[in-house]
């Protein structure tokens, strides 16, 4: 394993949509951007694997096509082996090919229902002209398919006669045949049962192991992606979120949004009683996504403005309210009917606003704010509440180096009076290369 | 262990489930002699389930049969030489032989109409015998309409053909590519299929004047619309397909993932549509007949033959144009059972009816 250039180095990779429009709306130039992925870096070194894990809809798949230039990303480089990728002609991206392959999610719809299973791994040995005679050729199909633990006598067969687990070590040999370097594993497992899920998985470490071949780990679930990874990379709506070891990861200190994700992992044990951080709301539309640090939407742990005094569930509270002024959601008016009292008192019960707030100055504030609300106008409301200013809402958090990881968010920069970070440095994991076994 | 487990805890992992061992579950005796997935002795298409499924499909067979009987009829009804042009077999007869009972062009102007007889039946050859009557010239009906159906029949085949070699190569680059080619192709489409047909063929053909392969030409000129609107939109489905995203991956030309990956996933629909629409096809070739816009009136089409005997049935020679009608009807109503029968067999869902499996 090299020290120097690593096999992939992604820099500032953008890939946007068009939001889906009709004609007058294309006219008019009315199409908004879909910022699936917005700046990623990272890189893969010879023979490793980085996970790359998020919630559904965060860009990972994108990333992923987005690197093998399946499709092209709108800014950012994209290094292989050195080479710029994202600026080589056709031919060349052709012969690229052969380094770089992909497996898929699901694998009755990545393998052609038409063709057997020599022409489906024999396609890419005949695109790049390996093993022209036929002899061989059968040959080589036979190896692949007993490398990755079928029996070479099914290779006449078609895709319908074999079970999940079977068709994707058919897509694996698939990408094998032409001897990459590099594969992106797009959720390879997350279709399959979980007993065939730990047979795919070891049969991608073994042929790691024996081909020193560096993965892109795409998937949903961490406990997945722990057992493979060497590093992992935490996404949320396009941007890269935390990246370290595994150990890292998993030891504070986390992003908030890591620390729920882990808090989520299902554990058998009947008597534990972990705290599981229930996230508030949805992942917010990558059209116009959020200021700032994307995840202060949702964030529980959200920097408190440094002029006033807030308890963090006050904190929450208020930033729950802004958040339904800013977005029309809240419903004055059936609130004012349904109310006893003064139509404020209900507008703060409902929005989990403390009767008064411990800082008085902040009380004003709030108090004003929902008084307009009462009026109706919400507007000024929303006025008066962003005089509450969060380093969160309005600055875009970079990727810097903590004693675990590297992680994107303020909680961490000495520039915002952090929190303690604590936690054990695990770091001297992460540069061995072993992979993380148990 | 014990003592542990009777207070909760906060703490992750007192539990591992470490059953993932594959050894075991590869080594382990088996409980059965059942070999999972492959069941199936040798590899099987869908062609080959769709052939099938015809296969079983009665009255399909019937019409394939009924237009066999034709299509054999209209090769074997006269001899057929090949043109002078053609090297080496130039001037020679390739078919010898000679079904029709009487020579479908020998006039006979004097007699004119004869009813259709039975007289002669035995003699050979059967001068005189006319099963299906003559018409006003005194031409044989029944060999007419052998020797006609070289025309009708081939003109169906030929216009879905060329149709088709239009329309899926159209459909397939509008429907891959996408885009502006996409909308350029589809909106020629739309306008093409403003105009009604009638008024389009009769515009080609007063261009271009009478005869066969301008009516196959007419034909074409609307007949290609539905298989690229078809295509199109099957190829919208097909190529969001991973298979199609792994063919790229592997560095394949855009021409081999739509022949190879794109193309044979998305016909079935085209085809079922192309046999329905030979028997429209030879309907519309009979109608422009019909109308005075086919081939020449001295020609055996069948749509011909009944636009020059239009006023013989008023005038009680019902033999005259009944044949060639029947002769239509039945080709169309055929080629209908046939489409109806691979419509059926491409519909996987087709086999819920008889679920007894193949016996």
């Amino acid at each position: 394993m090299s020290d120097g250039e690593p096999l992939l180095r992604v820099e500032n990779l953008e890939k946007y949509y068009k939001s889906d429009s009709d004609f007058i709306d294309r006219i008019l130039g009315r199409q908004r951007d879909v910022e699936a992925v917005d700046g990623v870096s990272f890189e893969i070194r010879e023979g490793e694997t980085l996970g790359l894990v998020g919630e559904s809809g965060c860009g990972k798949s994108t990333i992923g096509r987005s690197v093998l230039q399946l499709r092209e990303p709108t800014a950012g480089s994209v290094y292989f082996k050195g080479r710029d990728i994202t600026e080589l002609s056709a031919n060349e991206l052709r012969d690229l090919r052969k380094e770089m392959q992909i497996i898929f999610q699901n694998p009755q719809s990545s393998l052609n229902p038409r063709l057997t299973v020599n022409d489906i791994i024999g396609e890419a040995l005949d695109i790049h002209g390996i093993e022209d005679d036929a002899v061989s050729r059968d040959q080589r199909i036979k190896e692949l398919l007993e490398r990755v633990g079928l029996n070479a006598t099914h290779a006449s067969r078609y895709p319908h006669e074999f079970s999940g687990g079977q068709l994707q070590r058919i897509g694996i040999a698939r990408a094998l045949a032409v001897d990459p370097d590099f594969i992106v594993c797009d959720e390879p497992v997350s279709a399959l049962d979980v007993s065939v899920q730990a047979q795919i998985l070891n049969l991608l470490e073994d042929l790691q192991d024996e081909f020193g071949i560096a993965y892109l780990f795409i998937a949903h679930d961490l406990s997945v992606v722990e057992h493979i990874a060497d590093q992992i990379a935490v996404m949320y709506l396009g941007k890269i979120a935390e990246v370290g070891t595994p150990t890292e990861l998993f030891t504070a200190p986390q992003h908030p949004y890591t620390e729920a994700l882990l808090s989520a992992i299902p554990e058998p044990d009947p008597l534990w009683e972990g705290d599981r951080i229930l996230l508030e709301g949805s992942v917010p539309s990558p059209i116009g996504p959020p200021s700032g640090c994307r995840f202060h939407t949702r964030c529980p742990r959200v920097i408190p403005p440094a002029d006033y005094e807030f308890g963090q569930d006050e904190w929450r509270a208020v930033l729950s309210l802004r958040h339904q002024v800013s977005d029309r959601e809240l419903a004055v008016e059936s609130l004012a009917e349904a109310a006893d009292g003064p139509v404020t008192d209900a507008i703060r019960a409902e929005t989990g606003v403390p009767e008064t707030l411990s800082d008085p100055e902040a009380e004003g504030v709030v108090s004003e704010a929902v008084e307009s609300l009462a009026a109706g106008e919400f507007e000024a409301a929303e006025t008066a509440l962003n005089t509450f200013e969060t380093p969160c809402a309005t600055d875009e958090p970079a990727l810097r180096d903590v004693d675990a990881g590297r992680i994107a968010c303020h909680l961490f920069d000495p520039a915002y009076e952090a929190e303690p970070g604590g936690g054990r440095a695990d770091r001297d994991a992460g540069d061995s290369g072993v992979p993380v076994d148990d | 262990m014990s003592s542990d487990t009777s207070t909760t805890t906060t703490e992750r992992g007192r539990i591992r489930v470490s059953g993932f061992d594959v050894d075991r579950v590869e080594e382990r005796d088996p409980l059965s002699s059942w070999e999972p997935g492959l069941q199936a002795k040798e590899g099987r298409g869908r062609l080959e389930f769709a052939w099938l499924r015809f296969k079983r499909n009665r009255l399909a067979l019937f019409g394939g049969a009924v237009i066999a009987f034709m299509v054999l009829l209209a090769v074997f009804a006269r001899p057929i030489q090949a043109p002078p042009g053609v090297p080496l077999l130039g001037g020679q007869t390739i078919q010898p032989l000679s079904l029709a009972p009487a020579d479908p062009a020998a006039q006979n102007i004097i007699t004119g109409y004869t009813e259709p007889t039975l007289e002669n039946t035995l003699a050979w050859p059967p001068t005189g015998l006319h099963l299906f009557g003559t018409d006003w010239a005194g031409r044989d009906i029944l060999s007419r309409i052998m020797y006609g159906g070289r025309w009708s029949l081939s003109i169906g085949f030929i216009a879905v053909a060329v149709a088709l070699l239009v329309g899926v190569p159209l459909g397939s680059i509008a429907g891959y590519y996408g885009g502006k080619i996409d909308e350029l192709i589809m909106r020629f489409v739309d306008m093409l299929y403003a105009f009604p047909f009638i008024v389009l063929a009769i515009a080609v053909i007063a261009v271009l004047g009478r005869g066969y392969w301008e009516m196959i030409l007419a034909l074409v000129a609307v007949g290609w619309l539905p298989y690229a609107r078809i295509i199109r939109g099957e190829i919208l489905s097909v190529k969001e397909n991973d298979y199609v995203t792994a063919a790229k991956a592997l560095g394949s030309r855009d021409r081999s993932i739509i022949t190879r990956h794109i193309l044979p996933n998305a016909m079935a629909p085209v085809i079922v549509q192309a046999t329905l629409s030979i028997g429209t096809t030879v309907l519309a070739a009979a109608a422009l007949g019909f109308i005075g816009l086919g081939l020449s009136p001295a020609s055996a089409e069948w749509g011909v033959m009944l636009n020059v005997e239009q006023d013989a049935i008023a005038r009680g020679r019902w033999w005259a144009g009944a044949f060639p009608g029947l002769a239509i009807f039945l080709f169309v109503m055929a080629i209908n059972l046939v489409g109806d029968g691979v419509r059926d067999a491409f519909d996987p869902q087709g086999d819920t009816q008889q679920s007894g499996g193949f016996r």
